[in-house]
């Protein structure tokens, strides 16, 4: 087996943690819960293997690189880094209904790996620009927090959901999350998010001026990643100092991942310096 | 900090850290839209007279570095020192007090608690409760009651200075890029293999820059990977001074050279243009040209002559060869012998575009419904591999930037900050213990500046910790 049919099971199995959590919330059942964790954790560990038999193979081509070098390898790090961060909520706040919103972005993204024409799952080799340690350090910080605004994003949405009957003791809304709660995980998302987002945009400034000599070249992804960075940062400043809080936080963070998928895959449609990632 | 200055109230507003932090986000937008630094031309032929005009005097097509964008910028660091000030001022006395009390009632007016009972009294507990909290939380004080005693405990008072840290890094950016912008320079130059050079080109102004030593260009290599694809761009250099040999070093991209706080960067390549104007075999009474349409997959070949109008298949337009150029360039690149044309799409306007005959994927850039490349260039002829009858130039980035190493410690100094500013709390704990009959009473609260979620947690632990103590 290699590593693109390893990937494609692994949609399988995230499309079916998905699927369980979804069933777990509405009809209120631990069965499908479990289920749905376990296929998570296998789907990480799957997922991580996969990612790594991907990196032995580049090196049995002879091309040796890390697999973070095209839409195909980031998406399916994406799908990773999702599902780590989800995991990691789910242990740490003992909440399923959480993974009914994070995992099926992660499955949506290695759906879209697997499935779309206008991926190619080759393996290619690594272009001059790209051959540079810190290909490494700004893919992942950059995806980690692409991938803590993206279940922020889903926490957004849960809250915008349970908003609209906030006191109903029955049914799947009740099941949600309290409001606080809601909005407070949002938050610490986005500040896990804004953390990785500013190392990922310093590691790229930090390469870009070894490869090219400029720090920052105003190239539309770089733009965009500012973009993104700014709307974040109206985010913590509106909740910290100007005591903004739930719907308009959710809004808020909305917006930026909006943002964050417009410079992951609008900006292919810009020309620019970051033009590999759109292969 | 009081004030009745209406300018100082003016930024110390966040309304307005909220509105440029938007303002600033909605108009980049703008530049990733329109090319920024493209030929004026081009932008006449897209926008018409009157757009063209309008977006000249606003500076729409070199916007990063319009005035208004630099007002916004300026306005927004006026906003974080302003801010930054103001409230540094009234929270000074709290970061560094001259002596720390701790207040019960303050704690008391907490919503959660923890409590529980022990079957010990409160002197059998005080050793135990009073090491616990020193070794969790560092500084602390324990207050004698009635019947019991109180223990406070604190850590991370400092932590509240984070977001002043992180305001100071955006402050060293700013002053870093200024330097970057006015004691350095961004030059290029194109140096032909066996040749030298002393002075370098400034981007976009164009002026010459000399510098106190001499670049020669040894020897440019370019490798490729079996399926094509370039692997290496390498340039032999060597770096001279007064005649002498000082330095001898390879750069590939990536890798580049550093001298005298001169940076030297592979950034291009090309070939010298033919010295006999007999440009191979390529005749332009010959041409041939392949259509691959996108959406079906097909390629198609077809005759093509300058000046006549090709029918492109499948219904997407026409193709007119306009000339022929032996040394095209491109974004001030040599690209080699090159067709120039123009393709009419059945829908929209038409496009001027490039075909320079070693690169059949050029085209592909454009990411137009069809890519149009000439067709029967042979590898042999025109492949940049060899060497014998090709004569390469190295395209060098030649930059000096003294406020890089202002710009690196503000990344340093905003990583650190970011990560004080959101995942460290100044956090303070109350442990009270109480007589209760043969027993003690054991309340537990904590607050924090942040994360008053993971605080509670915290306090739960704590609890279900000093509970279980014996």
């Amino acid at each position: 087996m290699n590593s693109s049919q390893l990937l494609s099971f692994v949609t399988f199995i995230y499309g079916f943690a998905a699927t369980f959590y979804i069933a777990a919330w509405i009809f209120k059942k631990t069965m499908p819960a479990k289920l749905a964790k376990w296929a998570a954790i296998g789907g990480v560990i799957l997922n991580a293997a996969g990612f790594f038999l991907r990196w032995k193979e580049s090196y049995a081509i002879g091309y040796g690189h890390a697999p973070l070098s095209n839409m195909y390898e980031s998406l399916v790090f994406f799908a990773l880094t999702i599902a780590i961060i989800y995991l990691f909520i789910e242990i740490r706040y003992k909440t399923v209904v959480v993974g009914a919103f994070a995992t099926p972005i992660a499955f949506l993204a290695m759906a879209y790996a697997s499935l779309s024409p206008n991926v190619s799952d080759k393996i290619q080799p690594l272009i001059p620009a790209l051959k540079s340690n810190w290909l490494i350090a700004h893919v992942v910080t950059c995806f980690f927090g692409y991938s803590a605004f993206a279940v922020a994003f889903g926490i957004s949405i849960m809250y915008l959901i349970k908003n609209r009957a906030p006191d109903n003791e029955n049914g799947i809304l009740a099941r949600l999350p309290s409001l606080n709660d809601l909005d407070e995980l949002t938050h610490q998302m986005v500040m896990f998010g804004f953390l990785f987002l500013s190392i990922g945009i310093i590691t790229g400034a930090v390469w870009a001026n070894s490869a090219w000599g400029t720090y920052w070249s105003w190239d539309p992804k770089e733009t965009w990643s500012l973009i993104t960075w700014f709307v974040y940062a109206t985010l913590l400043h509106a909740r910290m100092m100007r005591g903004w809080y739930g719907k308009r936080i959710a809004y808020l963070s909305i917006l930026g991942f909006s943002a964050v998928l417009f410079t992951y895959f609008g900006v292919n449609y810009l020309p620019g310096l970051h033009s590999y990632g759109a292969s | 900090m009081k004030t009745t200055n209406p300018v100082w109230k003016i930024f110390v507003s966040v309304k307005l850290t909220v509105f440029l932090l938007l303002s600033l986000a909605a108009t980049s937008i703008i530049g990733t839209v329109i090319p920024q630094n493209a030929d004026p031309e081009i932008y006449f032929h897209k926008f018409g007279p009157f757009f063209f005009r309008l977006f000249e005097v606003l500076g729409i097509f070199d916007m990063y570095h319009a005035w208004w964008f630099g007002l916004l910028l300026f306005l927004l660091i006026t906003n974080i020192v302003v801010c930054s000030i103001d409230r540094l001022s009234g929270t000074w006395k709290l970061i560094f007090p001259k002596n720390i009390t701790f207040n019960l009632a303050r704690f008391e007016k907490l919503k959660k608690k923890e409590q529980f009972s022990v079957d010990a009294s409160p002197g059998e507990l005080e050793g135990k409760f009073t090491a616990f909290a020193a070794k969790k939380f560092g500084r602390q004080q324990v207050d004698k009651t009635g019947d019991g005693f109180v223990v406070f405990a604190e850590k991370g008072r400092w932590a509240r200075l984070g977001v002043y840290i992180v305001h100071f890094s955006v402050i060293l950016l700013i002053i870093g890029a200024i330097i970057g912008s006015l004691f350095g320079f961004k030059g290029f130059v194109n140096i032909p293999e066996g040749e030298s050079v002393n002075s370098v080109r400034i981007r976009n102004s164009g002026q010459v820059q000399p510098l106190d030593f001499t670049i020669r260009n040894e020897d440019f290599d370019i490798s490729f990977y079996d399926t094509g694809a370039p692997k290496e761009f390498r340039s032999s250099l060597t770096i001279l001074e007064n005649g002498q040999v000082v330095l001898k070093n390879d750069i590939i991209v990536n890798h580049p050279l550093r001298y005298k706080g001169i940076s030297i960067f592979m950034a291009s390549y090309g070939e010298m243009a033919p010295e006999k104007e007999t440009t191979h075999d390529f005749s332009t009474e010959n041409i041939h040209v392949n259509f691959s349409i996108k959406a079906s997959g097909m390629v198609y070949k077809r005759k093509a002559e300058i000046g006549k109008p090709v029918i492109i298949p499948e219904g997407l337009g026409t193709f007119t060869l306009t000339a022929f150029n032996p040394a095209a360039e491109f974004r001030g690149q040599n690209i080699g012998a090159a067709l120039m044309g123009t393709l009419s799409p059945a829908k929209g306007e038409p496009v001027e575009v490039l075909l320079p005959l070693h690169f059949p994927n050029f085209d592909k850039m454009r990411r137009g419904a069809v890519v149009i490349s000439v067709a029967d260039q042979k590898k042999e002829t025109f492949s940049p591999m060899k060497k014998e009858d090709v004569r390469y130039y190295s395209g060098l980035e030649v930059n000096s930037d003294p406020g890089v190493w202002v710009v690196y410690s503000g990344f340093i100094v905003m990583i650190l900050g970011c990560f004080i500013t959101f995942f460290m709390s100044h956090q303070q704990i109350c442990i009270e213990v109480m007589r209760k009959g043969s027993k003690s009473k054991v309340r537990i609260m904590g607050m924090a500046n942040k994360n008053k979620m993971g605080m509670q947690r915290q306090v739960e632990k704590i609890a279900a910790h000093l509970g279980n103590m014996r």
